[in-house]
């Protein structure tokens, strides 16, 4: 017998694969450890030397900032712990508001996209590839300087009935002031969703049985629009209206929406949106042709073969990468810092340069901002998976 | 931005020793051959750029001092403009080596920052403009006023603190950098504008209406300018603060840019012998040559020098010496003898 030169058997101990592949691992784990352990000692030692206090006690502090726009009560005697809440609620509102828009004008636009209709469909072709190739941050300053400069000053402003008034302050509207008993009303809308939940799954349990139609959408409507409603007036309609008043420089009273919060709002939407818009149009794209020609066969009609058959297939194609657009759009939202929108960067930057906290401010900003990424991603991975193709 | 501040933040856990830089900042700056300092991004009469990019102000000649002193030569500087928020992460992480931006000198900043203030090289306040069709005439008639202002300043604490003080609301409109300040007031999204009352002569002559903005009588706050080093470097600290002293020092003993060398030839006062070097070994403890005041002098001057050309009553500016006169002259500004 001849050996082959190289083979397993003389292959020697450090060329072992299990040994090679044990050591490079445990190599690595040695090298993680000592870094983090070494990164944690020096920035500990590091802050000891400037008389920062390493950890969140600074937190408990007083502020002494005030910020424009809080969702919550907030004043200068206020905690830097409170100011960072102000701030993330201002994102997570201009967030959440911004992905509702985006998604309804994008469904819009990407449907228009596909239209037979040729102004229809260059049109919506126009506002995609404007708005995709115009850089976000750029987006933001001519919402914002053109809204500021196109608005009058509080003393003209635009108004509407002495209820609502349009100025480079922003636009005040009425604020409605619920009386006790409008809880009547709030109890009618949570009956009437509950209500709603188990009429659409005993019809469909009823249609799988027996195949005949409930109609279940009017119904809900009825449940969840029209009770709440006649409660409402029924319980002597319990709801007065703040009105905004000018006085001296500015406007008290009602309802503010403060211009940097517009800009941002609208520039986040419309910018997700022509993304959104691409991914729909990508999404009904998918969906062949053959399965609206078999429903037709079959004899569904138009309406219930979209909503039947082509969205459900199609949605599947859309929300993977749907949700990654609202991970951007939420992400994106910190770009607020440039004009003024103060949200949760924009208040970790004054606490930070009020504190000198670096490391700990920079660390409780990449922690919110991955849970809130975390956060959306499995609300849409649950979603996907309801979507997802059922195996019978 | 982030980006500055992400690197900051890696430069605290990473680099071992006490400071972003080494310790040694004199020795470095030596090494690299120019001095980086840390300025606004323009604010006329302190730190601005002219189009070919040349700084002038008086916090720009201030740095010139510094490096005349180290070099011999006022321009061998290197300005790093920083808005308000960056400015300090930028002085700890060793990316300049001086901050000299009309810095407002308060404890906190001495304290835990990891920074030390050399001196005041400018006693300023914070003040109020507004658009004079607006017939407010007293800081305490602005209840309900829409303020603009830049964050990460002493400026929106201040300001926090009047109204509270005085049971009025308002509402803060804050941006990071200074051009969108501006604007905005300008733009009629705010009805003050609110800054260090220099900055708000400065900024004034930016706006394309100089003549309907006024500048209200009230100071609400003391507002100590001045340059800011490092932490635990003391020979760095003593070089910045006594080329301040010297500054003054000259401009008491009636030494300037003209004269110095007439003086170091034939003056027979000993006090100006010791500040020019003819007498006595001062540069040795600074670390530099003997007769680095008569190079800080030739870069730019005397104090009242600096000041006059670059914010006094013949510039567009025309600030008043006022508190910022010698000692001598009932001001403020003094420095201990030079034996
Ligand atoms: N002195 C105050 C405020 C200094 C400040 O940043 N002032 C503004 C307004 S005049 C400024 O100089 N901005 C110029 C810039 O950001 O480049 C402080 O130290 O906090």
């Amino acid at each position: 017998m001849t050996t082959v030169p190289g083979s397993q058997s003389r292959t020697s101990f450090w060329r072992h694969p299990t040994v090679r592949s044990v050591g490079v691992q445990l190599f690595m784990v040695i090298a993680v450890v000592w870094f983090v352990v070494f990164v944690t000692d020096n920035t500990i030692n590091n802050m000891k030397a400037r008389n920062l206090a390493p950890g969140f006690s600074f937190l408990n502090d007083t502020a002494g900032f005030d910020i424009l726009q809080a969702l919550i009560p907030y004043s200068r005697g206020s905690t830097y712990a409170t100011a960072f809440v102000v701030g993330l609620l201002n994102t997570l509102l201009v967030a959440v508001l911004g992905i509702i828009t985006a998604t309804i004008l994008g469904f819009l636009v990407g449907v228009m996209r596909l239209s037979r209709n040729w102004v229809i469909r260059s049109s919506a072709t126009l506002y995609v590839e404007f708005v995709r190739n115009v850089p976000l941050l750029l987006q933001m300053f001519i919402w914002y300087k053109t809204v500021l400069k196109a608005l009058p000053a509080p003393r003209d402003s635009l108004r509407y009935d002495d209820m609502f008034f349009l100025s480079n302050r922003g636009l005040m509207s009425p604020k409605p002031l619920f009386e006790p008993a409008a809880l009547w009303t709030l109890a009618a809308l949570t009956v009437g969703i509950i209500a709603t939940f188990f009429i659409t799954r005993w019809a469909r349990k009823r249609q799988e049985r027996t195949g005949e139609i409930f109609p279940a959408f009017l119904t809900s409507l009825g449940l969840i629009i029209a009770l709440p409603i006649v409660v409402f007036s029924a319980s002597g309609l319990p709801v007065r209206f703040e009105y905004p008043v000018l006085q001296g420089f500015n406007f008290v009273g009602g309802l503010a929406i403060i211009p940097e919060f517009m800009a941002l709002y609208l520039a986040l939407s419309i910018y997700t949106a022509a993304f959104i818009s691409e991914i729909v149009r990508a999404g009904v794209l998918a969906v062949s042709h053959g399965q609206t020609e078999a429903a037709h066969a079959l004899g569904l009609r138009h309406g219930p073969t979209l909503r039947l058959i082509i969205i459900p297939q199609a949605m599947r194609v859309i929300i993977p990468p749907l949700a990654s657009q609202y991970l951007n759009l939420t992400k994106n939202s910190s770009l607020a810092v440039a004009i003024g929108y103060p949200d949760f960067v924009y208040t970790g930057g004054t606490i930070l340069n009020q504190t000198g906290q670096a490391v700990t401010i920079v660390l409780i900003w990449m922690g919110v901002y991955l849970s809130l990424s975390l956060l959306t991603s499995s609300f849409m991975n649950w979603f996907n998976s309801r979507m997802k193709l059922v195996e019978r | 931005m982030k980006l500055k501040l992400l690197s900051a933040v890696i430069g605290t856990a990473l680099t071992m020793g006490v400071a972003g830089a080494s310790a040694a900042t004199l020795d470095d700056v030596k090494a690299r051959g120019t001095l980086k300092c840390g300025v606004s991004q323009g604010l006329i009469g302190f730190s601005n750029p002219d189009e070919q990019n040349n700084w002038t102000g008086l916090d720009v000649d201030f740095c010139r001092a510094v490096a005349a002193a180290i070099f011999g030569d006022g321009k061998k500087v290197e300005f790093v403009p920083l808005d308000a928020t960056q400015r300090f992460e930028a002085l700890k992480s060793g990316e300049v080596d001086v901050l000299s931006r009309n810095t407002t000198w308060t404890m906190s900043r001495d304290t835990t920052g990891g920074m030390t203030f050399a001196g005041v090289t400018y006693y300023d306040g914070q003040g109020f403009m507004v658009k004079k069709s607006l017939g407010v005439d007293s800081a305490l008639k602005l209840n309900g006023a829409s303020v603009c202002t830049q964050t990460g300043t002493t400026t929106e604490l201040n300001l926090a603190d009047y109204f509270r003080a005085n049971n009025m609301t308002y509402q803060v409109v804050a941006f990071q950098k200074n051009e969108e300040v501006l604007a905005a007031y300008n733009e009629g999204r705010c009805d003050v504008y609110t800054t260090d009352q220099s900055g708000l002569y400065a900024e004034r002559l930016k706006l394309p209406d100089v003549e309907n903005h006024v500048v209200l009588p009230e100071i609400i706050s003391k507002e100590p300018l001045g340059p800011v080093v490092r932490q635990n470097d003391t020979q760095w600290f003593n070089l910045v603060r006594w080329t301040y002293y010297a500054l003054l020092t000259a401009e008491e003993l009636g030494v300037t840019q003209a004269n110095s060398a007439e003086q170091l030839a034939s003056s027979t006062n000993p006090e100006v012998a010791r500040l020019l070097g003819k007498e006595g070994d001062f540069g040795k403890g600074l670390g530099v040559e003997n007769d680095w005041v008569m190079k800080i002098l030739a870069a730019t001057g005397n104090y009242g020098e600096i000041f006059d050309r670059n914010v006094g009553e013949a510039t567009k500016l025309g600030i008043k010496r006022g508190v910022n006169s010698l000692w001598k002259s009932g001001g403020l500004q003094y420095a201990p003898p030079i034996r």
